[in-house]
């Protein structure tokens, strides 16, 4: 039916994008997540604080770049894929079943889902890091960047990474990775989010680093009550079941 | 989304939401109607707006009431903004290969804890959750603009109304597809008041 619409010259509305940089590093404790928060909709921001970094599991955590819609639901399928898995096996689930089942859904389609993933998570066997490309390849590397703005971070990596890092100079390398996406790439802004993952606990930092503020308001655009021209006016009023009604006072019963 | 033309605002407020939305129908550059209903009424705070394909406008609102009433027959309660959302979401992704060309807008109050709630959808159902406001159509660009100038935090109901109404009048008379009136429902805990506006029919 959407084809014929296209015949006839009704063009779809675009989705959202998420522009995007995205970054993983392995340090020597576990790993680190990063991301930006801007979404996209061609060259409008559609949303300036985006959560970017989406839970799999308590211990996997997982980042998503392309089709807004497409990371978000495939983190979501395979999320509660892997808490069943979880509760069949009883143990704490691998970031490798993870990747497996990433791979194995986004190579089912061909390309069609625009996720553009990075894994990352600590199990029995250690930290691991992952990306996942659209069309259902992966890399286990020791610092990943996907996104439009992954060349940028990237470079920023490739001089400052160095293997068994400690965490602050892991997180500031993160920071510094997606903050030169954030200035440098169009498709990417605002803010930077961090997710320490190590083997016993995880933290979430949004925002870590507000990066871009918006600028004070110097004047207020209120406008006077009644400024606007009604034509009808009509008030539906919702009635308010009440549950429990409790009367309290503060002399005691004449009980005489 | 050209075809028929839209306008959805959705604002938080003091312990309320607004949404607001225009009224025309329209063929591309024939305007069929002035009273099409865009924002549809889930529950007695939950309020969805519909811009985009107006066939699937009214498809997507009947789908979507029919799923909800089967939700709360189920659940025997009121359905939460949050859950709501997801709903939407999951009715639309159903559609990834061929979606319904409509960007939802939803505005509501939590009925257990009075928070006021908004997000908005592209058509595949990414959802986008925000404090301040949301906008969808045809003359979003225009729509940004005037909402990120005028809204502030905490505006009381009054208030909330006259910004929401000014930021959609004056985006909708800088594009040509939407206007011809406008309809503004104010939510709060206890009330909904219903407000059509008088505006430029051209």
């Amino acid at each position: 039916r959407n084809k014929l619409l296209e015949q006839k010259g009704i063009k779809a509305p675009t989705a959202y994008k998420t522009g995007t940089t995205i970054c993983g590093v392995i340090y020597k404790d576990g790993v680190i997540l990063g991301a930006d928060t801007r979404a996209t909709e061609d060259t409008i921001v559609a949303d300036k604080n985006c959560s970017k970094i989406h839970y799999i599991s308590s211990n996997i955590y997982c980042c998503g770049a392309g089709t807004a819609a497409d990371t978000e639901m495939t983190t979501q399928m395979i999320s509660s894929q892997l808490e069943l898995h979880r509760l069949n096996t009883g143990r704490i689930p691998r970031v490798c079943t993870a990747n497996r089942l990433l791979k194995q859904f986004l190579f089912r389609y061909h390309g069609y889902i625009s996720a553009a993933l990075v894994l990352g998570g600590v199990d029995s066997t250690g930290p691991h890091l992952y990306s996942v490309y659209p069309h259902g390849s992966t890399d286990k590397l020791p610092y990943v960047t996907m996104g439009s703005g992954s060349l940028a971070a990237m470079s920023v990596f490739e001089d400052g990474y160095k293997p068994d890092m400690e965490k602050e100079d892991a997180m500031r390398l993160v920071r510094n990775a997606i903050a030169a996406g954030i200035f440098n790439d169009l498709g990417s802004g605002s803010n930077v989010d961090l997710c320490v993952i190590t083997k016993d606990k995880v933290e979430y930092l949004r925002p870590f680093d507000e990066a871009n503020l918006k600028g004070q308001r110097q004047g207020s655009y209120r406008y006077k009550k009644g400024t606007t021209a009604v034509l009808k006016k009509e008030v539906k009023k919702i009635p308010i079941e009440v549950v429990k009604t409790q009367v309290r006072s503060e002399q005691a019963m004449d009980t005489a | 989304m050209e075809y028929n033309g839209a306008a959805i605002i959705a604002m938080t407020g003091k312990n309320c939401v607004a949404i607001a939305a225009d009224r025309r129908y329209g063929v591309q550059a024939q305007t069929v109607a002035t009273d099409f209903q865009k924002i549809f009424e889930m529950g007695p705070r939950l309020f969805v707006g519909l811009p985009g394909l107006a066939t699937d406008v009214q498809t997507v609102s009947q789908r979507l009431k029919f799923r909800l009433n089967l939700y709360e027959l189920r659940e025997n309660r009121r359905i939460k903004p949050k859950t709501f959302m997801s709903m939407v979401s999951n009715l639309l992704y159903e559609r990834r290969f061929g979606p319904y060309f409509v960007e939802p807008v939803i505005a509501g109050i939590d009925p257990k804890t009075s928070q006021p709630y908004i997000a908005s959808m592209d058509l595949i159902g990414c959802p986008m959750v925000t404090e301040d406001f949301v906008v969808s159509g045809t003359c979003s660009e225009q729509m940004y603009g005037m909402c990120e100038s005028l809204w502030e935090p905490d505006l009381e109901p009054d208030d909330l109304f006259e910004t929401i109404s000014q930021a959609l009048m004056n985006a909708v008379d800088r594009d040509a597809v939407s206007g011809w009136g406008g309809i503004v429902y104010v939510i709060e805990k206890d009330k909904v008041t219903i407000r059509e506006l008088k505006a430029r029919m051209d």
